[in-house]
């Protein structure tokens, strides 16, 4: 069970990375660039560990303690997520609710640092990731719902064995619909275009780098670490929630769980590689536009719902 | 036997607190400690007595035997869960009263304070406890009496003295509809006992169940402040000296959802499916509503108000599924989606208790109020930051903080909805399931930049940058209550059989409706429902997370200290700091239509290019207050005016008058009327 733990924290913090790169070198492939190679963001990292923090003199412990509890709490997240087994040795410390809420609380803390060194950038940062926040949860708590009505649970582990089980005559409207609406908030939750530019340092358009402006040396490496780990969480949850074929149950054998790891690559590819297509395809919206394309997400949640209550029939 | 040593015990130091205030009252620093000490005490017996009755028996105590009216106390689980509620704030407040009054020596009457501090906590602990409708409004009167004046305590203040005057119109008109729904009761019972009540509530015809209902909601819900009966609200509390608004808001308003539960469950069995519908669409409306404007509050004890009309509503939110599933006949159901409202209940004394207190604190050592004008306190008072973090991350609903147990148990109670057969109950929870996470981003967006703005960065302020820590029994006040908070969010498991206990009292289930398994497991099973929760194992998860990382990456480096990066510029100040009312424009800018922000601006010019002075002001409109009341006070205003004609000021017309009535009444009488 130890093992299992350890050994799902490390391949979420060593593949989590290779996924930015990836997602990195479609979208060069797709502007006709060749772009830096896929081990890039390792690179990165490693380089930043080596260097030296130059810290502000304005700021408090929030500064030195946000880096550390917002990557344990995506860690902790990502022991509750069923990666390549439905399985999970902590599924019963918490279910998906407990995972919105442990993103909140990383969410939370990288938002008060980005006040604490009193720069104008990282309270804007600050101010607009939160506003993104509340956008984003109404319609992320309908989908959760139309999801766990179907399902009968919150838990994670139990939802993908469930429709896993239900082979495809889990691909129903309600399905679809729900996937689509958190689709579009994953898009939100990674900080993507048409939200948010990744790649963007221009003080009017940017958000989560803002945030992180201050950070340099290590605590910048784990804030990039924990936003990438957080990304391929989020892939992970489209993955598990609504494609779960192939993920490999409870007592299954070593070739089978191969077998999962490899379908789990798989999907997660696919799905960053829409990301890539999406954010190749359109422009980065106006912070005051996005209410509009969350509330887009909010209709096709709750017609996700309605639809649910239509096809079982009240 | 115990129990009722226990219950003169508590009685008994209250009216000692209030006696020596009395007594001391020329001795400042003497009188403040006897008396809040005393009240300290009295709380740890009302604790000890309130777990008495919740783990054993009803607590039954008549004064008058036999003679009718009877008036005596009835302390069933449920009233004695109120008593839990209360003991525990009044432990923490009168700990951190002892230091916080302080600021008023030597310039306000402390005796006067402290008497009527100990006489509100009395009168609140006996409205709980009264068996008797005339026994209850007498309390009922004298607690609004009570908080009326410890609100206008610092009546110099032009606004303390209208919001006192604001309060006190609400509350009466509260108890007007409290009156009628007691004698709609009275009407069919011949009596004003609740005893009698409860066996009333289930032979009355369906119109007066539905306007005896509907009169106590209204009546309470004044009360308890929800929209769009909340103004009064956000005028009073913050008014009040800062020990004060932490009880008021954090177990004053809950005297009313006491009598709400008891009402509407207890007297009236929850019947009517439009009640639960009721309850839940004014909780969620209160709760956005609530949280809405505190997010753009730049007065912090005002903004604290609001968010305390915003966890009424999630609070009523809880009741609403609860009344829905009982009338639905699913008492299981219902029990647990009472738990997740009592839990929350219990969760809101505590960390609204403590943000109260930590408001009061900063009032103390900055003498503001505003936000905007605070700014790097961490360093100033590192100790109260703490503290107030906790209670920030408490109601922003962290994990493993308290208010996530409690949100997460309302989630999964309003997801219990799927095994409803009615569609309208499907759309309806799941509605108000997303306003609530709309809520709870909003609110940790809100306390989000309440911390920022106050204790991060520099102060913006010669206030801020004088600031004191403030002294120890104000930091164990806010200590213990910041303790509470943690143990409340990682061992809900000792403290939902409890409620199991008092929920099943009065729906009546068997109290199965919850399993716990190692670690503390809360899983919530009905048919094909299971969804489990280990906040306590989540809690060590983050912990052991911690650790790895600490050591990794914390290693004694040089860290060199520079500047904050200004584009350039070569200083950074407290002027180039994000202002909090920044940091909420994008939620103004949102919801314009609900806020109608007014701004103004002043230019001055010195050249035609460089400008001298600049002047800026913005307002939020209050929508209820002038599309609601100002038309009703105009209204009652006018007739006023008309029935002055009548008024002549003369004595003889006045006599007139009395004659006239005189002759009607003996008319009515001879013509039979009885």
């Amino acid at each position: 069970m130890i093992i299992q733990l350890i050994f799902q924290t490390f391949l979420i913090i060593i593949l989590a990375p290779l996924l930015s790169g990836i997602i990195k070198k479609v979208k060069s492939f797709f502007q006709i660039r060749k772009g830096p190679g896929i081990l890039q963001p390792y690179y990165d990292l490693l380089k930043l560990v080596k260097k030296d923090s130059v810290i502000s003199n304005n700021v408090s412990w929030i500064f030195h303690a946000a880096p550390i509890i917002s990557f344990a709490a995506v860690l902790a997240a990502g022991l509750l997520i069923p990666i390549y087994i439905t399985q999970l040795p902590l599924g019963f410390a918490g279910d998906l609710i407990a995972v919105i809420y442990l993103f909140a609380l990383a969410r939370f803390f990288t938002a008060l640092a980005s006040l604490d060194a009193g720069s104008s950038f990282g309270g804007m940062g600050g101010s607009r990731e939160m506003f993104i926040a509340a956008l984003v949860e109404p319609a992320l708590m309908l989908s959760i719902f139309a999801v766990a009505l179907n399902v009968g649970s919150t838990n994670l582990g139990f939802i993908s064995q469930t429709v896993s089980g239900m082979g495809i005559d889990a691909m129903s409207p309600y399905q679809i619909l729900a996937f689509v609406a958190l689709f579009i908030i994953a898009i939100a939750e990674t900080g993507r275009i048409p939200v948010d530019n990744p790649a963007t340092h221009l003080e009017l358009t940017m958000i989560h780098e803002a945030m992180i402006l201050e950070y340099s040396g290590r605590q910048l490496a784990i804030m990039e670490l924990g936003a990438m780990i957080k990304q391929l969480l989020i892939f992970s949850l489209l993955a598990n929630i609504f494609f779960p074929w192939g993920i490999a149950s409870q007592g299954a054998g070593a070739s089978a769980l191969v077998l999962s790891f490899l379908v789990f690559v798989i999907k997660i590819l696919v799905i960053g590689i829409s990301m890539a297509v999406v954010e190749t395809s359109t422009a980065k919206w106006r912070l005051f536009r996005l209410p509009e394309l969350l509330s887009i997400s909010l209709m096709l949640s709750f017609l996700a719902l309605v639809s649910f209550i239509i096809v079982k029939g009240g | 036997m115990v129990d009722n040593y226990l219950f003169i015990g508590f009685v008994a130091f209250y009216l000692l607190g209030a006696v020596s205030a009395l007594v001391f009252n020329k001795k400042d620093a003497l009188c403040s400690y006897i008396s809040f000490l005393s009240a300290s005490i009295g709380a740890l017996a009302g604790f000890a007595f309130s777990l008495s009755v919740i783990l054993g028996d009803t607590f039954h105590f008549i004064l008058n035997e036999g003679q009718i009216p009877e008036f005596g106390f009835f302390i069933d689980k449920l009233s004695a869960f109120f008593i839990l509620v209360i003991s525990i704030s009044v432990f923490a407040v009168s700990i951190f009263s002892t230091g916080y009054v302080r600021e008023y020596f030597g310039k306000k009457n402390i005796g006067y304070l402290c008497f009527l501090y100990n006489m509100f906590i009395l009168s609140m602990i006996l409205v709980i406890c009264a068996n008797n409708a005339i026994m209850f409004l007498i309390v009922w009167e004298l607690m609004s009496v009570i908080s009326f004046f410890l609100v206008v305590y610092e009546h110099e203040k032009i606004e303390t003295r209208k919001a006192g005057f604001f309060y006190i119109v609400m509350t009466h008109i509260g108890t007007g509809f409290i009156i009628l729904s007691f004698l709609i009761f009275a009407g069919t019972s011949g009596s004003f006992s609740f005893e009698t009540f409860r066996a009333a509530g289930s032979t009355m015809t369906p119109f007066l169940k539905d306007s005896a209902f509907l009169f106590a909601f209204i009546g309470f819900g004044i009360k308890a402040g929800i929209v769009p009966f909340h103004i009064w609200l956000p005028y009073a509390h913050p008014a009040a000296p800062g020990n004060v608004s932490a009880l008021m808001s954090g177990v004053m308003i809950k005297t009313a959802i006491f009598m709400l539960i008891r009402i509407s469950f207890d007297f009236l069995g929850a019947s009517q499916a439009w009640w639960g519908y009721s309850v839940l669409a004014v909780g969620t409306i209160s709760a956005i509503l609530g949280i809405l404007y505190a997010v753009v509050e730049p007065d912090m004890k005002r903004m604290l108000a609001f968010s305390s009309i915003e966890n009424i509503g999630i609070i009523l939110i809880g009741l609403g599924a609860s009344m829905i599933f009982l009338s639905n006949e699913k008492p299981i159901l219902s029990a647990i989606a009472m738990m997740a409202a009592l839990y929350h209940l219990l969760n809101h004394s505590v960390f609204k208790g403590l943000l109260f207190m930590g408001a009061g604190s900063l009032l103390y050592s900055t003498h503001t109020k505003n936000i905007e004008k605070l700014g790097g306190l961490i360093k100033r008072m590192p100790f109260s930051a703490i503290l107030i973090l906790i209670g920030v991350l408490s109601i922003s609903a962290m994990p493993p903080f308290s208010g996530f147990v409690s949100e997460w148990l309302t989630f999964q109670s309003l997801l219990l909805t799927f095994n409803l057969d009615s569609n309208f109950a499907i759309i309806m929870l799941s509605i108000s399931a997303a306003v609530l996470a709309l809520t709870g981003a909003l609110a940790a967006y809100c306390f989000l930049k309440f911390f920022g703005m106050v204790f991060l960065a520099l102060p913006r302020s010669e206030n801020a940058q004088h600031a004191r820590e403030v002294n120890i029994p104000m930091l164990a006040g806010m200590g213990f209550f910041a303790l509470l908070s943690i143990m409340l969010g990682i061992l809900p498991a000792f403290i939902l059989p409890m409620l199991d206990r008092i929920a099943a009292s009065f729906i009546g289930t068997s109290g199965q409706s919850f399993s716990f398994g190692t670690f503390g497991t809360i899983s919530i099973p009905s048919s094909a429902w299971i969804s489990i929760s280990t906040p306590g194992l989540l809690a060590i998860v983050l912990i052991l997370m911690f650790i790895p990382i600490i050591i990794l990456f914390t290693s004694k480096r040089n860290m060199p200290v520079y500047e904050t990066w200004g584009c350039g510029q070569p200083f950074s100040t407290a002027r180039n700091e994000y202002s909090a009312i920044a940091f909420s424009k994008p939620v103004q800018m949102w919801f314009k239509g609900l806020y109608r922000p007014a701004r103004e601006m002043e230019v001055t010019y010195s050249s035609q290019y460089l400008k001298e002075s600049f002047k800026f002001k913005s307002e939020i409109e209050q929508v209820f207050e002038k599309n609601f009341y100002t038309p009703v006070v105009d209204f009652v205003m006018a007739m006023s005016r008309k029935a002055k004609v009548i008024q002549t000021g003369s004595i003889h017309a006045y006599l007139g008058y009395i004659f006239g009535i005189l002759v009607i009444l003996f008319m009515f009488i001879i013509a039979g009327g009885s």
